[in-house]
């Protein structure tokens, strides 16, 4: 087929140049594309006799491939004399009769494209044209003919011819195999007898004789000795490659450097630029795209995270209801914990796994007095507990009397400060224990100490005890450290401590004191510290002197006396307060100070005029401004005491003497056993009572925030929960802890869980990692209870902090809207009660001039009742009728 | 610029207006700063300090050469419009031009 096509494209070119010249002739190839037939074609039907008259007959003399026939004019003439009209030539009389040549065109129209089975063509001109193709001049003409023939072959399935051999029979037979006899069959076999006989094997040399072995030795085989006779190789120039290298010898190290600064324009370019259009026309089309892109981001935050949004909200992950109190260990000791109350507890702040607890008799005053003597033979004694060890204590404390209540120096946690049952302060050092405390933390694991098996812990003696006739007069209930940020001077204002340690003790029992205790030697307090400061450290700071025990406080045994005693006058009446439990402002200060006036904490706004805010700031530095002075003290009789502690003096006698307090509130009605301050906002104070709690703010003098109901049973102790604002656990009577969230409900605990049957006696919460977080709760068996903290109440959510916060200030708010309230309601009522004693006076005038009328009133009714009544009765005088007669 | 307006009064209104669209984008909540840098990454006109300004213009025209670059390797018949990147403090749009380069930081509401 391909070999066809090119003599197509010949003969496509061919008849293309036909229809150049003569555009008006189609070719009987295209015709079919034509449906009016031009003027020199006239279709013409043609009847069957007719066709045979002419021969030609439809598909046997004319056929699709073989369509023109040559018809003789005389013919058509003839055929038109004898059949007249009836002729088929008759429509084309006229043009057959002038036709000027002999033979006329007829060609059988197979597809019909003129509307009849053949036409005439009419003119000379175009049977020439017509016939063309199939006679044409020269070769191409033949060519073409054979084309078409041969195209016209094509389809013609091929005749089959008989074959002529031409020779290559031979070769077949000469290469193929024949058989020229049978084939021959040999049948081998061993002989019977050798089947199944036994092999006798024997050994022969391989050298022996030329069978021995076979040898391929190697040989030169000729027909692999091709000697070359030609090769074809090419060869190709190039330039000239030459490799080298070089390296450079920094001989000299120079030091370079390079500056340079960023290409800006001049104002004047930055003008021109500023005035162009270019720059105009960018502008407003760029700022659309701009608002856009600025008011989505107001609108809305698309890259706000909501799965990690979510979570954050929702509770724990775990689903399991993980809220109680879980009972990690518990310690208590067989010696030493018999018949006895823990009074204080207190976890030991740098060595994780060590809590000590002040073990004190579980006896009233009287039992006290009348077992006196008994009690002085056995001393008391503070016990350390450590995690890894659940039956023995690790150290003992021993004190001259039942603590009451201890603290750990924040500087130095080796130095410990009691106070005692009897009014002293009593101070330990457990430095050369330190290692052994350390050693037996080991956190988690419950591993028993095998070192060390000395059943009975090392007894530490107290190192000092303050003077009985100085100090209290009563039980210590409450001592505190003074922070190492600043000090307290003489006259009870504070100043920056530069030596950086905690050196003041704060103290305060129900003889109605307040007293703060200075740990240095007695002589340096009265001087001013600037010369003092050189002597203490040349006078080997106690705390710094690695010594043994009994000489690190040897300067204040027996002689220690308080520097400032703060009484706590009543206001308006006489007498004064009994403190039992105290809380400080936790004042921050910045080191080194520079000018006073850098980063004032929260708390300097909060303070109302104490006095010493006005001093000229700059230059002084000793004295610092933005400590709170203030204290809120928790007394004997419920009250919450707000007073500041800085001595004032009076100028007459020049004696020094503490102000009055500013303010009180009761609220409790027996005794405060705990004050404390939310570790979360400075100023908010937690007071619970014996049957109920107050949440106070400080700066809100109106009264406590919030106030819970009345429980039923006694509260006995309380704390602040360390890791959520607000979270606090209260410890009550029957041995019960309540668990408050201030934020789940107000009016109840959101939980509450046994801990023992004797009631708690001090609660104090730890954070031991961020996964543990233990609360140690003691009680009146002298059972120390350690429990774990569920992930609810330790892990705070997100707002939970600006939650509280808010929840505080919508309480005071809420304080102050009713004092308000209450004050306005007041006036009214004085106001409505002015009005009344105006309004009296008018009242009894008119009340005097109607009863007069009144009293008219009722005579003459009365004179006119007589009168009927005597006419009845014929008693009337002076009016006897005559008619009577 | 005072002087300017003087000299040149037929202009003051074109720059008026130039002027006062950077004022109102300027004045958009959260916007922080608005620059104007031309082809070459030069700023001509800027709200913050010209060390930061130099900064982000250079930057930030390096980096919306090789953004338009990309969308153009990518579709030759596109071309970058608009480019914002947002990063924990704040976001920065850049509108490319043939010849110039618009420059705002922003702080988003939260």
């Amino acid at each position: 087929m391909s070999s066809k096509r090119p003599k197509n494209r010949a003969s496509n070119k061919a008849k293309e140049k036909d229809k150049k010249d003569d555009t008006d002739f189609p070719s009987p190839d295209e015709s079919a594309t034509e449906s009016a037939p031009p003027d020199y074609i006239f279709p013409l039907v043609l009847t069957s006799a007719t066709q045979e008259l002419f021969g030609c007959r439809a598909d046997e003399d004319v056929t699709g491939e073989n369509p023109y026939k040559l018809l003789k004019k005389e013919d058509i003439i003839q055929d038109m004399k004898t059949r007249a009209a009836v002729s088929d030539f008759s429509p084309v009389k006229h043009t057959v009769l002038e036709y000027p040549e002999d033979e006329l065109l007829l060609v059988f129209d197979r597809d019909f494209t003129y509307g009849q089975s053949f036409y005439l063509v009419l003119t000379a001109e175009a049977k020439e044209n017509i016939l063309k193709p199939s006679v044409l001049q020269g070769e191409d003409v033949e060519v073409m003919e054979q084309e078409e023939e041969e195209e016209e072959i094509m389809p013609k399935t091929p005749e089959s011819h008989p074959w002529i051999s031409l020779g290559s029979e031979q070769e077949i037979e000469k290469e193929s195999f024949t058989d020229s006899r049978p084939k021959l069959r040999y049948k081998i076999s061993r002989l019977l007898r050798d089947f199944g006989a036994p092999v006798r094997f024997s050994d022969r040399s391989a050298l022996d004789g030329k069978e021995g072995f076979v040898e391929c030795p190697s040989y030169q085989d000729k027909s692999f000795s091709i000697r070359e006779l030609q090769r074809h190789t090419s060869v190709q120039a190039t330039s000239n490659i030459k490799h080298s290298s070089t390296q450079t010898l920094w001989k000299c190290p120079k030091n370079m450097c390079t500056q340079y600064e960023p290409r800006e324009f001049s104002a004047d370019e930055k003008e021109n630029h500023l005035q162009s259009e270019n720059l105009k026309n960018f502008i407003q089309s760029v700022v659309i795209r701009f608002e856009m892109a600025l008011q989505q981001n107001h609108i809305m935050n698309v890259f706000c995270d909501d799965w990690v949004a979510l979570c954050e909200d929702e509770s724990a992950l775990t689903g399991k209801t993980e809220t109680q109190l879980k009972e990690y260990q518990s310690f208590t000791d067989l010696h030493y914990s018999r018949e006895k109350t823990i009074s204080h507890l207190q976890w030991h702040p740098t060595i994780s796994g060590v809590i000590a607890v002040a073990m004190t008799e579980r006896m009233s005053f009287e039992e006290r007095i009348d077992n006196s003597t008994k009690l002085m033979l056995n001393p008391s004694y503070i016990l350390f507990w450590s995690f890894s060890d659940p039956i023995n204590p690790q150290l003992k404390l021993e004190s001259p009397e039942d603590v009451l209540s201890f603290q750990f120096c924040p500087s130095d946690p080796n130095i410990i400060a009691g106070g005692c049952l009897n009014g002293q302060v009593v101070l330990w050092d457990i430095s050369a224990h330190v290692e052994r405390l350390q050693g037996t933390r080991s956190g988690d694991k419950n591993t028993i100490n095998t070192l060390d098996k000395s059943n009975d812990p090392p007894v530490v003696r107290y190192c000092a005890v303050s003077g009985i006739e100085n100090g209290h007069r009563s039980p210590i209930t409450d001592i505190q450290w003074l922070p190492e940020t600043f000090e307290v001077s003489r006259l009870g204002s504070p100043e920056e401590n530069t030596s950086q340690i905690s050196a003041q003790i704060v103290t305060c029992a129900p003889d109605c004191c307040v007293m703060f205790w200075d740990l240095r030697a007695p002589h340096v307090t009265t001087q001013s510290l600037t010369e003092t400061k050189n002597k203490k450290k040349t006078e080997e700071m106690p705390l710094e002197n690695p010594h043994g025990v009994p000489n690190t406080f040897k300067h204040l045994n027996l002689t220690w006396k308080p520097f400032i005693r703060v009484s706590l006058p009543k206001i308006g009446t006489s007498g004064e307060y009994s403190p039992l439990k105290f809380s400080l402002r936790d004042n921050t200060v910045d080191y080194p100070i520079v000018s006073t006036a850098d980063k004032p904490p929260p708390n300097s706004e909060r303070e109302d005029g104490s006095g010493f805010g006005q001093l000229p700031s700059g230059k002084e530095q000793k004295p610092l401004e933005h400590i709170s002075t203030k204290l809120y003290v928790g007394t004997e009789d419920g009250e919450l005491v707000y007073t500041d502690w800085k001595m004032e003096k009076d100028n007459d006698s020049g004696r020094l003497y503490s102000a009055k307090p500013s303010h009180r509130f009761i609220l409790h009605d027996t005794l405060v056993n705990t004050v404390s301050r939310s570790p979360f906002f400075r100023d908010i104070i937690l007071t619970v009572g014996s049957w109920s709690f107050a949440i106070w703010k400080e700066g809100v003098m109106n009264g406590p925030i919030v106030m819970s109901s009345c429980s039923q049973k006694m509260y006995t102790a309380g704390q602040w929960s360390l890791s959520r604002p607000a979270v606090f656990f209260i410890g009550k009577e029957d041995g019960s802890i309540e668990v408050w969230d201030l934020l789940e409900k107000t009016h109840e605990p959101s939980q509450t869980q046994n801990i023992s049957i004797t009631p708690i006696t001090c609660i104090k919460a730890r954070s031991i990692s961020s996964k543990q977080h233990l609360l140690a709760v003691s009680d009146g068996l002298g059972i120390l209870h350690i429990l774990e903290i569920p992930w609810t109440l330790r892990r705070s959510s997100s707002n939970e902090r600006k939650n509280v916060w808010m929840y505080f200030e919508k309480e005071e708010e809420r304080l102050l809207y009713f004092h308000q309230r209450k004050l306005q309601h007041e006036k009214e009522k004085e106001m409505e009660a002015e009005e009344l004693r105006k309004m009296e006076p008018v009242l009894p005038q008119k009340q005097d001039e109607e009863l007069q009328a009144d009293a008219l009133k009722e005579y003459e009714q009365y004179l006119s009742l007589e009168t009927i009544t005597l006419k009845d009765t014929n008693l009337l005088m002076g009016t006897d009728d005559a008619s009577d007669l | 610029m005072m002087k300017r307006l003087f000299t040149q009064p037929a202009v003051p209104q074109q720059q008026a207006e130039v002027e006062d669209t950077l004022k109102r984008i300027q004045s958009h909540k959260g916007v922080i700063g608005t620059i104007v840098v031309n082809g070459e990454g030069i700023p001509i006109r800027t709200t913050l300090d010209s060390s930061t300004t130099v900064l982000y213009a250079g930057l930030l025209h390096q980096l919306t050469l090789k953004a338009r670059s990309t969308v153009r390797d990518i579709d030759p018949q596109n071309d970058l419009t608009f480019l914002r990147i947002r990063s924990k403090k704040h976001e920065i749009m850049v509108a490319p031009d043939k010849e110039y380069l618009l420059i705002v930081i922003q702080n988003p509401s939260e």
